[in-house]
């Protein structure tokens, strides 16, 4: 697997291009993108997939050493034009969906359609409701059980990674809370502009999930027009890495069916 | 050397309920606090610290919240108490969480004010916070060092900015007037304190000249007075005791048995402080990345910052009272053991000038705490100010 440094902005990018034909923007999780789970390999047989580390995940730097989801979403839209995309699918899942939607609602000039994977991002409920687990006050394990299907496929065996691999996890965690920790992985705003995502947009849930629960997806599908919400069972908070084949064909399905 | 009494003002009766559920911090409700026992105990406190002006002891005061362990949860409150029913004692604050701030410039008045009401007795303890309390502040751990520079850097300049108003507009901070009144009685500013355990924060506050308080372990204290030293050196200029503090519970009796008692309850802070539900225990960002790194190698487990003599960790949660002494977290027995244990760290570190005495927690009752503050002020002090030079001090306005 190769891995790229791009430079764009003032500032650069780890990303892995692979596969050929039509472009494919993939936006990994807050969890990190794990591109060694079979995800990758099986949607970059039927796709061009680029797909970086966010600022602060893997080698990516942090821009400015500081950022915010905002910055991330003109950086995903300067990438767009660096590599002259045309015609191109945006996949976000998880922390990466809430970063896609704020790049469509900026503009959507460079895609053709969006795919949200169990997006964080959006506040629908009232302000005693929380419609985001809070990861940061769950062990791991409850984290697990909250994020996972089955969460013995979640589980890491910390001790056995070499301190690079922890390295990278360590600054992914970091990371994760500079872009959301308050308001909790959510922009306040962003719901009052979904309905400039003028593309077709499928949501792929996991129905396991309960880090934000098909009810909040159905939320996101009213808020984006024409949006259709699609359920994977089998599978929590990461369908991509739980049931990977199940989540390349509900993407093709909806890719080709938009020719 | 000076000694600065404190308590953390602890509601030790819902401790037993807190063990029970694992956390005596953040997620015990407060069901478990009676405000009735609560009244007493507060006031309870308060004259255990007004003593410490009678008998020659300085005073300080800390703050942590969602917690049934420290019950002070606004230092300039009980400051502005205590620098009223007090005329001699110097009054440290250590301090305010300023990362955990959202107004710094409400710090800075704060603080401006407590000086001047107590002419100018304040010492302003500018901290980082323990990393439980992210929880109840709700502040962003990924920045939290950021933000305390910038919070710190505004505090001090707004304090001492005389010719105001001015304007601030930084990464986390903003205000087109800043011009607090009153303006502190210490010209530029009061002391400034800082904590930490690390080298680093060690270099930090030789870089500005603040004074360096570290905590409950003798092999963090060496190491960070040392690096302290050294930055000094290299910018010009030689750190003296008065720039150095170390915290360490007290107890003290007429006989060995009687202060290790006291000691010994006193140190139940020590033995339920690190117990918090885990998640709350390493907020992301607020350890270091080789700290972090360590910690996952290590399955997950996170190491206490009490360290016997060779470094070894020592469980804080069950430790004993011998071993306590062993690392340097309590000093106790009688007077003589007292002094001459304070001394030997004190040897052992390069010497400080400040000792933050840990002179109440837990269980010591209101009896055993004045006996133990008497007799300290009585028998022990007189020596240790003879350990080294007093610190230079602003003069109290009269």
């Amino acid at each position: 697997m190769t891995i790229q440094t791009l430079s764009l902005a003032g500032t650069s990018l780890e990303l892995i291009e692979r596969g050929r034909g039509r472009p494919l923007l993939f936006l990994h999780a807050g969890e990190g993108l794990a591109p060694e789970r079979p995800w990758l390999d099986l949607l970059s047989r039927k796709y061009r997939v680029i797909t970086p580390w966010h600022p602060g995940w893997g080698s990516s730097p942090l821009i400015d050493g500081a950022g915010s989801v905002d910055d991330l979403a003109y950086l995903y839209l300067d990438l767009a034009d660096q590599l002259g995309l045309e015609n191109a699918t945006l996949v976000g899942a998880c922390f990466g969906g809430w970063v896609a939607a704020e790049l469509m609602v900026r503009s959507t000039a460079r895609f053709t359609q969006l795919v949200l994977v169990d997006p964080l991002g959006v506040k629908f409920g009232g302000r005693d409701e929380r419609d985001i687990a809070d990861m940061h006050a769950l062990t791991r394990a409850e984290y697990l059980k909250m994020a996972w299907a089955d969460p013995a496929r979640g589980e890491i065996e910390f001790t056995k990674l070499p301190d690079s691999e922890l390295a990278a996890i360590v600054r992914g965690r970091e990371a994760f809370a500079l872009y959301g920790w308050k308001p909790y992985m959510h922009n306040p705003r962003l719901k009052r502009w979904l309905h400039r995502i003028d593309r077709p947009t499928l949501l792929v849930w996991g129905a396991e999930d309960r880090i934000v629960t098909p009810a909040y997806g159905e939320g996101w599908r009213q808020a984006i027009p024409g949006a259709r919400l699609e359920l994977i069972s089998g599978a929590g908070h990461f369908p991509h890495w739980e049931q990977p084949e199940a989540f390349v064909d509900r993407l093709a399905a909806f890719v080709e069916g938009n020719r | 050397m000076r000694v600065w009494y404190f308590s953390e003002m602890a509601y030790h009766p819902a401790w037993e309920e807190g063990l029970k559920r694992g956390s005596l911090r953040v997620v015990l409700p407060s069901s478990n606090y009676d405000p009735r026992i609560g009244h007493q105990l507060l006031n309870r406190y308060l004259d255990e610290f007004a003593l410490c002006d009678e008998v020659g002891l300085d005073i300080m005061v800390n703050e942590h919240h969602s917690t049934s362990t420290c019950l002070t949860i606004s230092v300039p409150m009980a400051l502005a108490i205590i620098a009223r029913e007090t005329k001699h004692s110097r009054l440290l604050s250590l301090g305010t969480p300023i990362a955990n701030r959202p107004d710094p410039v409400r710090v800075a008045e704060e603080m401006a004010w407590l000086d001047v009401l107590s002419g100018g007795r304040l010492e302003m303890g500018l901290v980082k916070g323990a990393p439980y309390e992210i929880a109840p502040a709700n502040s962003n751990p990924a920045n939290l060092m950021r933000r305390y520079w910038e919070a710190h850097d505004l505090i001090l300049k707004a304090m001492s900015t005389t010719d105001g108003p001015f304007s601030w507009e930084g990464e986390f901070f903003h205000y087109r007037n800043v011009n607090i009144w009153p303006r502190p009685l210490q010209q530029p500013t009061p002391p400034v304190w800082m904590t930490g355990l690390s080298v680093e924060t060690g270099r930090m506050a030789a870089e500005r000249g603040h004074v360096v308080g570290t905590l409950l372990s003798l092999s963090a204290a060496g190491p960070m007075f040392a690096a302290y030293r050294q930055r000094a050196q290299e910018l010009g200029w030689t750190a003296g005791p008065d720039r150095f503090a170390y915290a360490a519970v007290v107890g003290v009796g007429t006989t060995r048995e009687e202060g290790r008692r006291r000691a010994n309850l006193a140190a139940d802070y020590v033995r339920t402080s690190p117990i918090v539900a885990e998640p709350f225990t390493n907020p992301p960002g607020y350890n270091s990345l080789a700290a972090n790194i360590a910690m996952l190698k290590a399955g997950g487990k996170r190491g206490g910052f009490v360290r016997d003599r060779h470094g070894n960790p020592v469980d804080q949660t069950t430790a004993s009272i011998e071993q306590l002494i062993e690392s340097g977290t309590c000093f106790a027995g009688s007077p003589d053991d007292v002094y001459n244990q304070i001394k030997a760290l004190h040897d052992s570190v390069g010497g400080f000038g400040n000792l933050l005495m840990f002179g109440q927690g837990g269980f010591l009752d209101h009896a055993d705490t004045v006996a133990n503050i008497t007799l300290f002020a009585k028998e022990v002090l007189p020596r240790l100010r003879e350990l080294n030079p007093e610190p230079k001090t602003a003069v109290a306005a009269e």
